[in-house]
């Protein structure tokens, strides 16, 4: 197995540097910690239930918003969980979505089982076959800068996967109650209460 | 007896009336017509799915940015969404799901039977409220109450729409 060297907080933290107003759904496990670890914020939606739910969850942002950029940060098992939403993603093709995978090759949050990413399932490859036009697989330094432009510039969507080092990061607090959470988001994005 | 969808123009209008502009399904013969007003209309975005769970999220998303959804799907399909019902539950979003019925009047496929028959309870354990139609004239006004419960009092509404109303599938047509 590859040994990678991006640390995935690090990742996450310079991803969201640049995030201007885009709203973020983060998938179940370790991806919640990672985004909330670089401050809470109204346009985060933390989902911290069901496996293979985030795709879909920000694509039906995606569609109510079409103005604003609305970016998944998720894990490789999160992801292949609802693998089929990238083929949905693929065929309707909503242009302010993008999608970035945290690829540790694990299940971070149980043990560090190994995913089907670790024995060579190839995520952007998925994504590119189900007609995503634009992808990226992030094995180290020299393409992240450029990448991170991506997620926020061009016509979506937009899928990259960024390999990252198999090593827990410190869990932080993530806001977890999904009725806030979720009224909190609404409002922000949609202005809308109640 | 001839698949009976006479009401799909009703619920069509109650939809939209509803104000809902995302349409998710994975398609059922009982639902052909509905999901062909969908897409012929253009003030809807209907997206076809892979799996019945992946509507369940859409339409999450859909309510999170201020907007209105309803999700189409044979009975067989709920077993798929269980588990992504948590989500709907714990972030208390409106859903608004149609189903049609198989596996019960008259059913010719054993195969159906089993998801079929447990298709109320499976919604109604995980904290869905369960409404039924089973004469083709109370479909509308069942998808009306529905879409009221969901959208105003914010709510996770199934309406199973009785095999007896789309009548025996005929597999010739």
């Amino acid at each position: 197995m590859t040994e990678y060297t991006l640390e995935r907080r690090d990742v996450v933290h310079r991803i969201l540097k640049e995030r201007g107003d885009a709203a973020v759904v983060t998938g179940i496990g370790n991806a919640s910690h990672d985004v909330a670890s670089a401050g809470d914020d109204p346009l985060n939606m933390y989902l911290f239930g069901v496996m293979g739910g985030a795709v879909m969850t920000a694509f039906g942002i995606a569609l109510a918003q079409p103005d604003r950029r609305v970016m998944v940060i998720t894990g490789d098992g999160e992801l292949l969980a609802g693998i089929g939403s990238l083929a949905t993603v693929g065929v309707e093709k909503p242009k302010n979505l993008s999608i970035v995978v945290i690829d540790n090759q694990a299940y971070g949050a149980t043990g560090g089982q190994l995913t089907h990413t670790a024995a060579g399932v190839d995520l952007v490859g998925i994504a590119a076959a189900s007609g995503i036009p634009r992808t990226a697989l992030i094995e180290d330094e020299s393409v992240l800068e450029s990448a991170i432009k991506d997620i926020y510039q061009g016509e979506g969507p937009y899928f990259a996967v960024v390999k990252v080092v198999a090593v827990a990061a410190p869990r932080v607090h993530v806001p977890n109650d999904g009725t806030l959470t979720a009224r909190r988001f609404r409002q922000a994005v949609s202005g809308k209460v109640g | 007896m001839a698949e009976q969808t006479g009401w799909s123009d009703e619920v069509f209008s109650i939809l939209r009336a509803a104000g809902v502009a995302q349409v998710a399904y994975v398609p059922d013969a009982g639902h052909k017509q509905l999901i062909n007003r969908c897409i012929a209309d253009n003030k809807i975005k209907h997206v076809p799915l892979t799996t019945e769970e992946e509507g369940v999220a859409l339409l999450g998303g859909a309510w999170l940015g201020g907007e209105r959804g309803a999700l189409l799907m044979q009975s067989s399909g709920v077993g798929n969404i269980i588990n992504m019902l948590s989500v709907s539950n714990e972030c208390r979003f409106p859903l608004l799901m149609i189903v049609t019925m198989r596996g019960e009047w008259g059913e010719f496929n054993p195969w159906q039977l089993p998801m079929g028959q447990a298709t109320q309870t499976t919604l109604e354990a995980m904290g869905v409220i369960v409404l039924r139609a089973d004469a083709p004239e109370d479909v509308p006004e069942t998808v009306a109450a529905a879409a009221k419960l969901s959208f105003e009092a914010g709510r996770m509404v199934a309406v199973l729409i009785g095999q007896k109303v789309i009548g025996f599938k005929n597999w010739d047509k």
